[in-house]
């Protein structure tokens, strides 16, 4: 397992051919193929149900292919633990602890990725998604949107090159989309990743889209984990 | 070892915030313990006879009302999704867990257990064999456990199929436990029990935190 301590990491691309998946005995897309190169950026587009949460998940690793292999500068990906330590992924589950202040939540995310907790770094991931003013506050009086900021701001209390979004401008105002928008310009600067499930994307400079309707079969009803999740 | 202490101290911490989770555990053992003198009587030498066994079969069913909770928040809220993608092997993770449930309720119930056993006339040479017997078996209550609180993931009213699942484990632990105790009040030797149950602990340590490992890998997916 390698996690580097310091503040860079290695560009490398990030790629996925063949990809299928299938969830519930439905296949939810087949045959598709993306990459994203080091300072990139690609944005996932389709109708609701077409396999964007699916697809961000099996990125992860969390969901397992169908068929398809995910690779590393065209590496086949054989540990999941070591690709895990190589991204931060932003669910529609905010996974905030409401006992816990804006700063222990996010404390909590340094000690575990990084093994210490570095005050300053975790100042600046506080000050980047305005939450200082909240640092203090137990996250249970905070609102969806501030909820989700401190989500957010857990991308940035340890570095790593991917970053999986999904749909992350939900709930957010509009200085918190800029707030993020510079993010992952900052990010993608350093030669970071950034793949984005979004509606309006309106975050990423000229990012690459894929538009997932392509690769839904045809034949198939529009239901996925998605909607399902969604319900909860 | 960053991830084990990182999540061992931060599920300690949530205890220690939400600490009417743990006094509930225990208090649920108080109350079913001290129910028995009221149904049974108070004459001395029954309490006595049945009091090992007493101890053990609320001290099994306290447990099981917190492990319906191990993972189960962490699973609703995302930070399960999160502690998969940590980096770190999952058995670690699910071990820096099961250690903190062990010491937010195992250890609660094996402090309290002498309390109890006094109202249950317990002679006073079964103490020390008593709280042995918790202590070696209570941490193989919490790794089995969490290995059906990993399976009821995502299931509604998981915590009735957990304590289906679970509660047949844990006979052997039940029967050894009970036998270290009796063992010391009938004048046998007390260490053959106690050494089983010391077997035990050591097998659910090297099986339980892979078996917890994969049923959380499907809980997530």
């Amino acid at each position: 397992m390698v996690r580097r301590m310091d503040g860079d990491f290695t560009p490398r691309s990030f790629s996925g051919s063949g990809l299928a998946c299938r969830r519930g005995g439905r296949l939810v897309f087949t045959g598709l193929a993306f990459g994203v190169a080091p300072g990139g950026a690609l944005v996932l587009r389709g109708p609701n149900g077409s396999g964007k949460t699916t697809l961000l998940r099996l990125m992860a690793g969390l969901t397992p292919s169908t068929a398809g292999a995910l690779a590393w500068d065209n590496v086949p990906i054989d540990d999941p633990e070591a690709h895990a330590a190589h991204l931060r992924f932003i669910t529609h589950l905010d996974a905030i602890k409401p006992a816990f202040t804006v700063t222990e939540n996010l404390g909590f995310w340094m000690s575990l990725w990084r093994g210490r907790v570095d005050d300053a770094n975790l100042a600046r991931a506080v000050a980047a998604f305005d939450l200082t003013r909240l640092a203090a506050f137990p996250a249970r009086l905070l609102s969806a949107g501030q909820r989700h900021r401190l989500a957010l701001a857990r991308l940035l209390v340890a570095p790593a090159p991917l970053w999986l979004l999904d749909e992350p401008g939900n709930a957010l105002d509009a200085p918190s989309r800029e707030s993020l928008a510079r993010a992952i310009a900052a990010h993608r600067a350093q030669g970071g990743m950034v793949i984005v499930a979004s509606h309006e994307a309106t975050f990423v400079d000229g990012g690459e889209t894929l538009d997932l309707g392509v690769f839904t079969p045809k034949t198939a009803v529009h239901w996925s984990e998605e909607s399902e999740e969604a319900q909860i | 070892m960053s991830v084990f202490s990182a999540l061992l101290a931060r599920d300690l911490k949530l205890a220690l915030r939400q600490s009417a989770d743990s006094m509930t555990v225990v208090a649920f053992f108080a109350i079913a313990t001290v129910l028995f003198p009221f149904g049974i009587g108070p004459e001395a030498n029954v309490l006595a006879r049945i009091a090992g066994g007493v101890l053990w079969v609320t001290a099994l069913l306290a447990a099981l009302l917190s492990l319906d909770r191990l993972f189960t928040v962490d699973y609703e809220d995302g930070t399960l999704d999160q502690l998969v993608l940590s980096g770190a092997p999952l058995p670690m993770v699910v071990l820096a867990k099961v250690t903190a449930h062990w010491l937010t309720t195992g250890v609660p119930l094996i402090i309290m257990s002498p309390v109890l056993a006094l109202t249950l006339h317990l002679p006073a040479q079964g103490y020390a064999p008593m709280m042995l017997a918790l202590l070696l078996g209570t941490p193989t209550v919490s790794l089995v456990g969490a290995v059906g609180a990993a399976l009821v993931l995502g299931t509604r009213r998981g915590g009735v199929l957990l304590s289906l699942l679970v509660l047949p484990l844990y006979i052997p632990v039940l029967i050894f436990g009970t036998a270290s105790v009796e063992a010391v009040i009938t004048g046998v030797e007390t260490n053959g029990p106690l050494l089983i149950l010391a077997g035990f602990a050591v097998l659910a340590l090297t099986l339980c935190p892979w078996a917890t490992a994969a049923a959380l890998r499907q809980a997530v997916e």
